[in-house]
């Protein structure tokens, strides 16, 4: 990385601030403004109020012009209000999606611009609200912001602010000092962080930090989707149980499926018993000489291993004895304590939000119970005064604590519940499907299609309604087309929660 | 209080002859409003000169020691009818407000004020909000000032400029009995820079001695014999005097180039832009030395036809650049060069887009087409952005749009969050939404609002939907600021008086939130020079609404069942809801120091921080669709086999509680909890917290062992 400025003042040197609500473009702004002054420079700084605020994107625009050309040419120099496309030296973005608006606004071009870029994400109210995984892969932005930037210096400011517990801005100026694109020297900007006043040393510190790592990062790899991890590791048995399963996995399961298998196994065992992992592993035992009698063969276990990861969540379906036993773990509140970020000794109080319906009584009560119930109106109407609104329990509190831990003990009954009932029946029709389906598309359809299984009241019901919708739907079709409609529909299930998308979908069929 | 505080910067205000004043447009307007001697000054806020309000607001003891008079105008009608006070008086005055909406609500004073004319300068500093960053309709200020008559001023976005064309407005004013608009675009307002700055002056003749010792003359006032006068006068006396004024004073441009048979006429406000891209195609230097010769309009209306004419003298073609549509300039400029029989060719729309910003890419394009028709010779140099554009354009999908949203914790968020549930039982109704914050319903996640139809006007747009024996009555919704701007008399009233059935639901945050936190009558603070706390319901009780109810917008069980009442009642006549929570916004610049004191003077302090769990979690995100809030977002999900990411509250959460409401009435999952934080515990705290982290670590510990049994 060559350490000297170069910028022949023809012409006003820009620098183009990409900016996100509540990361104080503002306050990086009006310090560059001043590191200007105070130097000898001539600075202009536009922006528009109010929509960063809001949490909009927007963009704040800096000029300089050496003072002393003004003096020998005596003239003013002009300067722009919004970064000139083409024309920009210094591009900084403080979240790495708006590197990619840089760029698509002509800020950054090959022989002229810096760009700084943090690779941390705040994502999109669109990625978010998505029902899956919507998050948009950033990938391609780090590729090009490499071939398109003169210099691109990326790294991820959000955790260097954090650990130094400071702020971005104090962080990007830190980079832009170490990055040379300005004709200031490290003493210059941090004059102008004392002479700001406030919040003195954590800036000071976010800078330093922001220095440090400006100097040496090229493009660190940013930005990547939750689901295009890739090869999930072997997990560490607890115990003797554990051990077993682990040597189940590894002496009779191929060594594509093991990782995926293992996970889902020891999941098994955490959450009911050792039989309950074993009939985990027989069951894709049955899916693993199903692909292998595939012609396609079986380079890579796609299927095993789709349905070692969905079988597994379907047979630890979230039940509120599940979630009972979840949130009193030690380990749990340990997490929670770090996310408050409270210190060894200081009182925390947890309250939970419970909103368990009749059906989740249901789910909980002995099989003939729980079925009988759920058809009664009455035991509808009369538990509605308990059920009907949601109850708040601190877990914190010594009988909050032991109304979940109890709720968790119910686990060495769970067997004779309602809903594991149904719920294994369900899970022995889907591997039914698969096993029935006769060419290995079709199987990997049924098998992916079950995702949409999952949750609590609504999103569980929402997502079992649509999935049998979409089976019933394929069958009527001839085998051939089936596999790609089940994976259009599933496609369409979760595009909106309304249903619109897939009750268009659906029409498709009716018509075709 | 207002979102930002210019406490600090309003000093420079008090800055004598020959120093320096550093700082933005909006501060220097207000310096030069102070040096031009204004008595009043008035204004209804908006972006973008919102700040240009909160400066006023900040600099009252300054305006006070001058004997200015400053009013945070009820609307921007009442903001353009205290101009009266210069028609009868040489009192100079200024007002400002968000154009060209706000100029649509000051017209009708306008046109009177314009009519009679003025004594004492006027001017009407307009925010010109046109282009990137503006929230409204793109229209054109011009249009008004040509139908008024009055005078419109477009400076460039220069501090010192800015300055100058203030002082000129007031000249201008006067010397044409004429009220003047100057024109100032969204990034001027907010131009850093400087200019050598001159004694504040006290107004010559304060109001105090005005109204004490009245005077009339009826050939002022807008009523016929006078009106038909007034009509004369402005094109008989007022115009000749203006064009007088502004060709003496130069107060448009010319800066000579080589090459003489070719020129560029410019809107002052867009000079910068255009020089700044001809200085990309080697056509100017940094200092706008430029290769043909510019006119640069600070003054589009009116146009001065010597100057217009001497300019395209013996040119073989000029470029206009006049952005926004209708072309009222270049209309204008071809019938001036027709009537010379000037044989030069005018270039406007056309080599330039009719409608839309003129940004720099825009104004490249431009340039190059006219340059390389009348300068065969010449070569546009290689645009660096097109080497990379192949590039780039693949980069779209990657880049996720960034629409404007509610704040983290904002109080509006639950209102639609309830209105989103309650659709879900009755079905969705017609929603008429407003102007504010509000409207940002309609985007995602809530998606909700079928129209905007102006300020306050929510109610208004919904009136014709109260058909006799629907069952669906229209909902409307309106802000505390539309509704003290004009939603109480043309929405409420005309609901009452016209027996309208609908929902009219208030957003009460006790600011004008949307324009930055400015106070209003409903407002809960106590605020020095204004009355404030007037409650809404009571004035909407005042007016003849019977169903109106109060309620606070995070309870979003009472604000759903209370919204299913207004829709299901028997009752006729219309419904008020008065949604009421405090800005987060505002409150949090209010509460977060003292917090932060408190906690440092070792004061016993509870903060709540939601967290979502993520081992329960199902990715399903359902609680992001109902709330929105920047605060609720996701992450990666740690479990190996799930790939869906999971809702996450990051570490500037509020608190306010909207989540765990929303899990509740919406019946989510039982991922979210609330941590109740406590800083400084007294000595009773700290024992029971001991106790219980020891029971329940114990108890923890027994199932960790039998877990492992198992495991």
């Amino acid at each position: 990385m060559d350490h000297k400025f170069e910028h022949k003042f023809e012409r006003p040197l820009t620098v183009a601030i990409m900016a996100l609500g509540g990361q104080g473009g503002g306050v990086l702004t009006k310090w560059l403004v001043d590191i200007a002054q105070s130097n000898g420079y001539l600075a202009q700084s536009t922006y528009v109020a109010g929509v960063a605020q809001r949490t909009g994107a927007t963009v704040y625009c800096v000029e300089l012009f050496p003072e002393q050309q003004v003096r020998e040419s005596g003239q003013q120099p002009i300067f722009t209000t919004y970064p000139v496309p083409g024309d920009v030296d210094l591009a900084v973005a403080g979240e790495f999606a708006e590197t990619g608006r840089a760029i698509q606004k002509g800020f950054v071009t090959p022989n002229q611009t810096t760009l700084i870029a943090s690779t941390h994400r705040v994502y999109s109210i669109l990625e978010k609200s998505a029902m899956g995984d919507g998050i948009i892969d950033q990938g391609p932005v780090m590729e090009v912001a490499a071939k398109v930037a003169k210099k691109f210096i990326a790294f991820d400011m959000e955790a260097c602010a954090e650990s130094s517990h400071s702020i971005i801005s104090a962080v990007l100026l830190g980079a832009i000092a170490a990055s040379r694109a300005l004709p200031f020297d490290r003493e210059a900007f941090e004059t102008a962080i004392k002479a700001g006043g406030r919040a003195v040393q954590s800036n000071l510190a976010g800078f330093a930090a922001g220095f440090e790592a400006g100097s040496q990062t090229m493009a660190v790899q940013g930005g990547v989707k939750a689901s295009a991890r890739q090869n999930v590791a072997m997990p560490v048995a607890e115990g003797p149980n554990g051990e077993a399963i682990l040597a189940r996995v590894r002496e009779q399961l191929p060594v594509e499926v093991q990782a995926l298998a293992a996970h889902g196994a020891l999941r098994a065992l955490d959450y009911q018993d050792f039989k309950y992992a074993d009939l985990y592993l027989d069951r894709l035992d049955e899916v693993i000489v199903l692909e292998r009698s595939y012609p396609e063969g079986t380079q890579d276990y796609r299927l095993s291993n789709e349905v070692a990861r969905q079988l597994a969540l379907q047979m630890c379906y979230e039940d509120t004895i599940r979630v009972a036993e979840i949130k009193t773990s030690g380990q749990r509140m340990q997490g929670v304590r770090k996310h408050l970020n409270v210190t060894q000794q200081q009182p925390a109080h947890v309250v939970e939000y419970f909103h368990p319906r009749f059906e989740e009584l249901c789910d909980t009560l002995p099989q003939s119970w729980g079925r009988r119930m759920l058809a009664s109106q009455r035991a509808r109407s009369w538990t509605r005064p308990f059920l009907g609104k949601g109850r708040n329990i601190t877990t914190t509190s010594l009988l909050g604590y032991l109304q979940l831990a109890t709720l968790a003990r119910l686990k060495r009954w769970r067997r004779g519940t309602y809903r594991f009932a149904v719920q294994n029946e369900h899970i022995a029709d889907w591997l039914a499907h698969i096993q029935a389906a006769g060419d290995l598309q079709l199987s990997m359809a049924i098998a992916q299609c079950i995702g949409m299984v999952r949750g609590y009241g609504d999103t569980y019901e929402r997502g079992l309604h649509r999935y049998r919708k979409i089976l019933s739907t394929a069958e009527q079709l001839a085998p051939e087309q089936r596999a790609q409609r089940i994976r259009q529909l599933s496609q369409a299930a979760l595009a909106d929660e309304e249903g619109k998308a897939f009750t268009d979908a659906l029409k498709l069929t009716e018509v075709s | 209080m207002a979102e930002r505080s210019f406490k600090k910067e309003v000093e420079q205000l008090r800055i004598g002859a020959g120093e320096v004043f550093n700082g933005e447009g909006i501060l220097a307007v207000t310096k030069a409003l102070l040096q031009s001697g204004v008595a009043y000054v008035g204004g209804y806020q908006g972006s973008p000169i919102s700040h240009l309000m909160d400066v006023l607001n900040d600099a009252r003891d300054v305006l006070d020691e001058l004997g200015v008079h400053f009013e945070a105008s009820a609307s921007e009608a009442a903001a353009a009818a205290m101009g009266a006070a210069s028609v009868n008086y040489p009192i100079r005055g200024a007002v400002t407000w968000k154009s060209t909406v706000g100029t649509n609500v000051a017209s009708d004073a306008l046109a009177n004020l314009a009519s009679g004319g003025v004594k004492g300068g006027m001017v009407v500093i307009v925010g010109e909000d046109y282009g990137e960053g503006s929230s409204i309709m793109q229209e054109r200020t011009h249009a008004f000032a040509m139908k008024s008559q009055m005078w419109l001023i477009d400076p460039p976005p220069h501090v010192a400029s800015i300055v100058e064309a203030v002082e000129h407005a007031f000249e201008l004013s006067e010397a044409s009995n004429t009220p003047v608009f100057l024109q100032l675009r969204i990034r001027s307002c907010h131009v850093s820079g400087s200019f050598i700055a001159s004694d504040n002056k006290p107004p010559p003749l304060s109001l105090r001695e005005a109204s004490e010792n009245p005077q009339r003359d009826t050939s002022r006032i807008v009523l016929p014999p006078a009106s038909f006068l007034h009509e004369q006068e402005k094109v008989n006396k007022r115009w000749p005097a203006a064009v007088e004024y502004i060709r003496q004073k130069g107060m448009n441009k010319v800066f000579g180039g080589q090459v003489e048979d070719l020129g560029i006429i410019v809107q002052g406000g867009l000079y910068n832009t255009l020089i700044r891209t001809m200085e990309r195609l080697g056509l100017a230097d940094a200092f706008g030395k430029t290769r043909f010769p510019i006119y640069q309009l600070n003054v589009p209306y009116p146009l001065i036809d010597e100057e217009i004419e001497s300019f395209c003298a013996g040119k073989q073609a000029v470029l206009l650049v006049e952005e926004g549509q209708p072309n009222y300039t270049e209309q204008n400029i071809n019938s001036i060069l027709r009537q010379g029989e000037s044989s030069v060719k005018l270039i406007g729309k056309g080599t330039f887009p009719m409608a839309g910003e003129y940004t720099s890419e825009i104004l490249r394009k431009g340039l190059i087409s006219f340059v390389s028709r009348f300068e065969p010779g010449w070569i546009a140099p290689q645009d660096p952005v097109h080497s990379i554009s192949a590039l780039v354009a693949g980069l779209a999908p990657n880049v996720p749009p960034r629409p404007p949203g509610l704040c983290t914790g904002c109080p509006e968020r639950p209102v639609f969050t309830s209105l989103k549930l309650m659709q879900k039982e009755l079905g969705d109704f017609h929603i008429s939404g407003d102007i504010g914050c509000h409207l940002f319903s309609i985007l995602p996640p809530f998606n909700m609002g079928n129209t905007t139809m102006g300020y306050g006007l929510g109610t208004a747009g919904a009136s014709a939907f109260n058909t006799a024996g629907s069952k669906k009555p229209p909902i409307s919704i309106m802000g505390d600021g539309g509704f003290w701007h004009n939603g109480l008399t043309s929405g409420i009233g005309n609901a009452v008086f016209n027996k309208n059935n609908g929902l009219t639901i208030v957003i009460d945050n006790n600011y004008a939130a949307a324009t930055g936190g400015q106070d209003l009558l409903s407002g809960k603070n106590d605020v020095r020079n204004r009355s404030t706390q007037h409650p809404i319901e009571k004035a909407v009780r005042g007016i003849g609404v019977g169903w109106t109810r109060t309620v606070k917008t995070y309870d979003i069980g009472k604000m759903r069942a209370t919204l299913k009442e207004a829709l299901t009642t028997k009752d006729t006549g219309p419904k008020v809801l008065v949604a009421q929570s405090e800005c987060m916004l505002n409150r949090q610049r209010r509460e977060k120091p003292l917090v932060k004191k408190e906690i440092a003077a070792g004061k016993r302090t509870i903060q709540d921080r939601f967290g979502v769990d993520a081992e329960t979690c199902t990715g399903d995100h359902a609680c992001i669709r109902l709330s929105g809030c920047p605060s609720l977002t996701i992450k990666p999900n740690p479990d190996p086999l799930k790939t869906q990411p999971v809702s996450y509250v990051d570490n500037s959460c509020v608190g306010c509680g909207n989540c765990g409401e929303v899990a509740h009435e919406a019946v989510l999952c039982p991922s979210f909890y609330k941590g109740q934080i406590v800083y400084n515990p007294g000595r009773l705290d700290r024992l029971l917290w001991a106790l219980r982290s020891r029971v329940i670590g114990w108890l923890q510990e027994r199932t960790e062992r039998r877990r492992l049994r198992m495991a």
